[in-house]
């Protein structure tokens, strides 16, 4: 398909500087805990110390003069978090379901008379359940069908089964959460933070504070990344500043320390991922049969919607006429589960691609020709018979990812190594993904997100509830509006993500920030070219006054979505991308080591090359250490190693260095052909990892791969005998 | 306490155990300099004593006495590894930012990519990967 170009484009496909770069790196950039607030209190939260249980009393055993104190009797509205289900407290009640559950909170204006405060509270403890499998109590089920399963196994020559396990995994933006809650004369409220949602926060509080929406106004800070981990979780600690706020009557300011953090916010899914699988001889998938069970923790919060983009991704980027997926989010005594980067996505697409190299291996293929049989192309169905278009590279990614490597040569090479009697310490794997960008589903139209443009004596304002987390919010918006516009990058600003100032352009989530928020803001900027004519932005303000235009999201028409049959176009649009890594494996700590990564990835249009081989990168980066390293110990349902010093996250000496080779294949309703890139890049590293251990001999089915699980998967006993 | 602070001499009356993080945020108004996890593990409060990168954050303000402090503030904006980072991409969300710039800074010109690598290995970025803040630095 032709690239489309104009000869307008002077912004789009360049490195421009980014937006807020210079704040940036000078450290005049302000975060939430970098703002003074005149008559500030600190906040604190006093949590459960169990999984599961009643509470039976509460006791304060310390001097409480100048305190504030906060319960659940002191919530003038609903007592939850609003989002889905509306399951969840701000404040418990009776009942707590997870350790570090908030109960109590307290604030003082000194900080260490605050952290003295020792709160007392007795339990009746219950029996709490920490397995999603077996547990009764169910947030989603979802299922997919497609074609007819049995007559698929019929046809196939061979039946693939096998279980693939992974483990929670924690956002770690290196900026803890934090918010300040200002209290407003008229009795409404202002929060200022660290978000990803200003919307969400905005929502939930009118809730939990019975407030009318326009007494309460939230404001996006610089914000230290997110990954998910701002996505609903700010809501809960925006709830809690607030009511504090309230209650004192001056500024409360809650930056949890990296414990806190680690030990109450939410994180990725766990789950139970399993695959059976029919296959003719030649390759060919003839029924694939999964089954996803995923850890919801003890809340809904975002479980069914994590759960839905897991179970649509779980068959792969594979054709197959005959698809059985059953999806299932289940309750545990465990802190609540919810976004990250991906969405349910990494982990149901490692499954089915450590599951493709094993039944490679059934057959006597290899990992290339069975995704070669078996990749989607233009005209094919997904699971939920959505039918692809042209801009579907899956062929294309693969193919790339493999001749830039010479991957069958390093394949061979160590292969021949092992079969000389030789157990290998090098393996090499790869693995073939996409991601569907935006919401899923009826999604899109649900949200009916906004974007405006203000014309302004220099140029035009940007105004969207979008938010700058790192990706490069700002600057990608501000070059499609400057080269739809026809006007320099340098005369477009925008607005900060205040729900006082901007629409509601939904969450800053799910891929969408440049696909479908960016296409809004392309059609505002199309609107305004035809009101300016040949008028400048100054002549226009004085002869007709102030411009501002308005848009909502649009449907593209081709698409439908059927809620209940789960059938249809689950994403407008998916990105393709395949991964190879080498690994090397150490003889005697067990310990694998990624040497050489690379990373194709086909994105639409990368509107600024730069900052789109960024999220690349850092998406990669985190996806080798949710393969390797990244380990949540839960222990009687407390996170055990909430620190630094034992939850590990890559460091230099630790991350590859990656390739990135990115393809342009436009979406027709991205703006300048533009589809999602944030989330993919984590899909791929864990199977292409876990692949190459398997190359090198280790039959992995479980992430992270410590060295302990790589120690214990070595199919042969003298592993490193050589 | 006595220190030079950014080349301007300063006199505080601080505790001698508070977190020279805290002095520098609280005390000084310098608020570039960011804590990340307090333990010393992600790197996020380096400043410069005596032109050695130090986690600020476990450091006592007794221990600067006499010294020459350096944060990111100090570097006026007009560092060529500032500039680098805002065109090579070595800044995403920033919060890692000061930090690694002043542990980029005590590696002087010219380094090795083995000796980035190690000298930066104190310093956690959860967004780029490190590649573009290699970029950054090698460039500038």
């Amino acid at each position: 398909m032709a690239r489309r170009t104009t000869s307008a484009q002077r912004a789009v496909g360049r490195n421009v500087l980014r937006k807020e770069g210079v704040a940036k790196v000078t450290g005049a950039a302000q975060y939430i805990d970098d703002i003074r607030f005149p008559g500030l209190l600190y906040g604190r939260t006093i949590r459960s110390t169990i999984p599961s249980g009643d509470i039976t009393g509460i006791r304060f055993d310390f001097d409480t003069t100048g305190f504030t104190i906060v319960d659940y009797r002191d919530v003038p509205g609903r007592n939850i978090v609003a989002l889905i289900d509306d399951d969840q407290p701000c404040l418990a009640e009776r009942t707590v379901r997870h350790v570090a559950e908030p109960i109590v909170l307290l604030a003082h204006e000194d900080r260490e008379r605050l952290l003295a405060a020792d709160v007392h509270i007795e339990y009746a403890p219950s029996t709490p359940n920490y397995d999603a499998e077996s547990s009764p109590r169910l947030f989603k089920t979802i299922a997919i069908d497609k074609g007819d399963l049995a007559a698929g196994f019929a046809a196939a020559d061979r039946i693939v089964e096998g279980e693939y396990r992974v483990g929670h995994q924690e956002q770690l933006y290196i900026e803890p959460n934090g918010v300040v809650a200002v209290p407003e004369p008229d009795g409404g409220i202002t929060v200022h933070g660290s978000m990803q949602c200003p919307y969400y926060v905005h929502r939930a509080l009118t809730v939990l504070l019975g407030l009318p929406p326009d007494r309460v106004r939230v404001v996006q800070t610089e914000t230290g990344g997110g990954f998910g981990g701002k996505e609903e979780y700010p809501s809960m600690i925006a709830g809690h500043a607030a009511l504090l706020a309230r209650k004192a009557k001056r500024p409360v300011k809650i930056v949890y320390d990296r414990v806190e953090d680690m030990l109450a916010t939410t994180k990725r899914h766990p789950g139970v991922i399993r695959h059976r699988t029919g296959v003719a001889r030649d390759g060919r998938l003839t029924a694939m049969d999964i089954d996803v069970v995923f850890d919801g923790g003890a809340y809904a919060t975002l479980s069914a919607v994590v759960l839905s983009r897991g179970v649509i991704h779980a068959s792969g980027p594979y054709r197959c006429d005959n698809v059985r997926v059953r999806g299932r989010a289940a309750m545990t005594n465990t802190p609540p589960n919810g976004a990250f980067r991906g969405f349910g996505a990494p982990q149901t697409q490692f499954a089915v691609e450590v599951h493709m190299d094993r039944i490679a291996e059934a057959l006597g293929l290899d990992p290339v020709r069975v995704r070669e049989v078996n990749a989607l192309r233009p005209g094919d169905t997904t699971a939920t018979g959505q039918r692809l278009g042209g801009d579907c590279s899956a062929l294309e990614v693969l193919r790339e990812a493999v001749t830039r490597t010479d991957f069958m040569r390093t394949w061979h090479g160590l292969q021949g190594a092992r079969s000389s009697g030789h157990a290998s310490r090098r393996g090499i794997g790869l693995s073939l993904f996409f991601h569907g960008s935006g919401f899923t589903g009826s999604g899109e139209v649900k949200l009916a997100s906004k974007a405006s443009l203000a014309l302004t004596e220099r140029g035009v304002r940007i105004l969207v509830a979008s938010t700058e987390i790192g990706q490069g919010t700002r600057t990608m918006h501000a070059q499609i509006v400057a080269d739809t516009l026809g006007i320099p990058y340098d005369a477009v600003e925008v607005n900060a993500a205040d729900t006082g100032e901007v629409p509601d352009s939904g969450p800053t989530v799910a891929s969408r920030t440049c696909m479908v928020v960016g296409r809004i803001l392309q059609r505002c900027a199309e609107e305004m070219r035809a009101r300016l004519g040949r008028l400048t932005a100054r002549q226009y303000l004085r002869r007709h006054g102030p411009l501002v235009i308005t848009k909502e999201y649009e449907r593209p028409t081709e698409l439908s979505w059927d809620d209940n049959r789960y059938r249809g176009d689950a994403y407008g649009a998916y990105g393709w991308a395949c991964d190879v890594v080498e690994v090397e494996i150490d003889p005697v700590t067990w310990q694998a080591t990624p040497t050489a990564f690379t990373a194709v990835h086909e994105i639409g249009k990368a509107i600024h090359p730069m900052l789109a081989a960024g999220q690349i990168e850092g998406g990669t980066a985190q996806g080798i250490g949710y393969a390797l390293f990244e380990e949540v110990v839960m222990r009687d349902g407390r996170m055990a190693n909430s620190q630094l010093t034992n939850y590990i996250i890559p460091t230099t000496l630790d991350t590859p260095a990656i390739e990135v080779m990115m393809l342009e294949n436009p979406y027709t309703h991205g703006p300048f052909g533009a589809k999602g890139v944030g989330e993919m890049p984590i899909d791929g590293p864990a199977p292409a990892v876990v692949n190459a251990l398997r190359h090198a001999g280790f039959d992995v089915r479980e992430i992270p791969a410590t060295p302990e699980k790589i120690m214990r998967a070595r199919r042969h006993p003298d592993a490193f005998h050589a | 306490m006595r220190f030079t602070l950014n080349g301007a001499r300063r006199r505080l009356s601080v505790h001698p155990m508070k977190r020279l993080l805290d002095v520098l945020r609280e005390d000084c108004a310098l608020t570039g300099t960011k804590e990340g996890c307090g333990e010393g593990e992600c790197g996020a409060c380096t400043v410069l004593i005596d032109g050695a990168p130090v986690n600020s954050c476990l450091v006592p303000a007794a221990h600067v006495e006499g010294c020459g402090v350096t944060t990111i503030e100090g570097l006026g904006g007009r560092h060529p590894l500032q500039r680098a980072f805002v065109e090579y991409g070595g800044a995403q969300c920033g919060i890692c930012t000061p930090g690694m710039i002043m542990a980029a800074v005590a590696l002087g010109k010219g380094p090795t990519l083995d000796r980035i690598r190690v000298g930066l290995a104190g310093n956690l970025c959860r967004c780029t990967g490190y590649s573009a803040i290699y970029r950054s630095i090698q460039q500038h």
